[in-house]
């Protein structure tokens, strides 16, 4: 237990490095987050509003999920080399799925009652999405994106393999910063990980439209469950 | 060991291994050198591919019987629900590498080491899809099982557990796909698997090892994937049945 106590003189004594290595591991994060949320959301969106491609869709997230993070980093060094460009298009393949499926599952599963009622109403198609299908898809949308999220910050701790930085450069470098700045790093990203998944939660109620939001938290615990019960036959 | 990974990188050049025959593939460290992997394959991948095989499975078995038994407990005692799932996804939301390198001070660095994360990691999945299953069971079929003079424990066995084993299996099928994933980084504290040879590749820079570990750890992982997919549909046929009939 001494060496816990010692990783706290550690964190103390070198908070410049542990500001510095969070920084860079936010950036690799938020990089690789964003370019996911680019690609894979609008493309489930658009699936899911024209109601096709429901196997590729579904199934996308399994893969994703089957993807050994560092075998993708791996090959990804053997193909790319070290560097940034690897480590982003690694932490994009392996958030992305997850994304696309909940964007797909969201939108294709809002009540077609409603949808009927928007076009009675006269609305145009792109009306229909973006002010009766996307309000409505936001919670599913959104568990998606915060589950990627969550994963890219945990899995960024890898890419200090392929030269990208971050918390990771000091978690496995032990004979420079010894056991306390080993453990002190590891509870620094331990930390991280659950400060954004707290936040990311509150941004979720808040995307979240007021009449769904006592389903919010039922929708999440769902979006883990159903997709993977969908591939196994039931739909 | 942990010690030499970073400087290495540093140089960049290719640290060529003394091991097999030095064509002018390897000596290039070209992309990917076919004979080299298949000259190889027995003595440094398939080992670690059995081993790899067996952290898995290890550690599936013996988050199986933790998860289960909550379950069953949480689905007989419904405020047990709560507690068990906060434990389980407080640990499933700790980074890999950083969950490994905390218990190194507690328990050293051996497989017990390795095998403590990768259980902790299955647990959440495990427990969550199969309450999900039990709950699912529709009142009917249960006032039925009371009504023909089931015991509780009869009740459980073969009425229950059967009619949640899709919601078991999916959880089962992610569970281990997920463990198959974080055993590749387990080898960081000596675990073995095919992590083994990407912290060789991470050490001499040598292309063709980064891509055949890298490889044949994602075949695995899609292979039991579709396993335990075909597994699934073997074990419960009445589930496509009543697919075919909704």
């Amino acid at each position: 237990m001494n060496d816990f106590a010692n990783a706290f003189t550690f964190f103390f004594d070198h908070l410049s490095l542990m500001g510095d290595k969070t920084l860079s591991h936010l950036e690799v994060s938020f990089a690789s987050i964003g370019v996911a949320i680019l690609l894979f959301v609008p493309l489930g969106v658009w699936l899911g509003h024209i109601h096709r491609f429901s196997f590729l869709a579904i199934n996308v997230s399994n893969i994703g999920r089957a993807l050994p993070s560092l075998a993708v980093i791996s090959i990804g060094i053997g193909i790319l080399g070290i560097g940034f460009a690897n480590v982003l298009a690694a932490l994009v393949i392996l958030a992305g799925p997850v994304m696309l499926t909940n964007a797909y599952v969201g939108v294709n599963e809002v009540n077609p009652d409603a949808v009927q009622a928007a076009r009675a109403m006269g609305m145009r198609s792109s009306q229909v999405l973006w002010r009766v299908e996307l309000p409505l898809a936001m919670p599913l949308i959104f568990a998606g994106i915060r589950t990627g999220t969550v994963y890219v910050v945990a899995t960024a701790t890898l890419a200090t393999f392929a030269g990208g930085g971050g918390l990771g450069d000091i978690i496995i470098n032990e004979s420079t910063y010894g056991t306390a700045g080993v453990i002190a790093g590891a509870l620094t990203i331990t930390v991280l990980a659950f400060l954004i998944d707290g936040l990311l939660a509150l941004v979720e109620f808040a995307v979240t439209p007021r009449p769904l939001r006592q389903h919010g938290r039922r929708a999440r615990v769902e979006a883990v469950v159903e997709p993977s019960l969908d591939a196994g036959g039931r739909r | 060991m942990i010690a030499m990974i970073s400087p290495l990188i540093a140089d960049a050049g290719p640290v060529i291994p003394k091991f097999g025959h030095a064509s002018s593939c390897i000596t290039q460290n070209k992309q990917f050198c076919a004979s080299w992997f298949f000259d190889n394959f027995s003595s440094r991948f398939e080992p670690r591919l059995i081993e790899h095989i067996e952290l898995t499975a290890i550690a599936v078995g013996i988050g199986m019987v933790i998860a289960f038994t909550a379950a069953i407990i949480a689905y007989k005692m419904n405020w047990f629900e709560g507690p068990f799932s906060l434990f389980s996804a407080f640990l499933y939301t700790i980074p890999s590498l950083a969950l490994f390198e905390l218990l190194v001070p507690i328990t050293g660095i051996n497989r017990t080491t390795a095998e403590i994360g990768l259980v902790s990691y299955t647990l959440l999945i495990l427990f969550r899809n199969a309450l999900t299953g039990l709950r699912g069971v529709p009142p009917e079929t249960i006032e039925a099982a009371h009504a023909l003079g089931l015991t509780d424990r009869q009740r459980l066995l073969r009425v229950e557990v059967p009619l949640a084993l899709p919601a078991i299996m999916a959880g089962i099928r992610i569970a281990t796909v997920t463990t198959i994933s974080l055993t590749t980084v387990a080898a960081f504290i000596g675990a073995g698997g095919l992590g083994k040879p990407i912290f060789d590749a991470i050490q001499t820079g040598f292309k063709t090892e980064f891509l055949a570990a890298g490889m044949l750890a994602v075949a695995l992982a899609i292979v039991v994937d579709l396993l335990l997919v075909l597994l699934e549909r073997a074990i419960t046929p009445w589930s496509r049945r009543r697919l075919q009939a909704t």
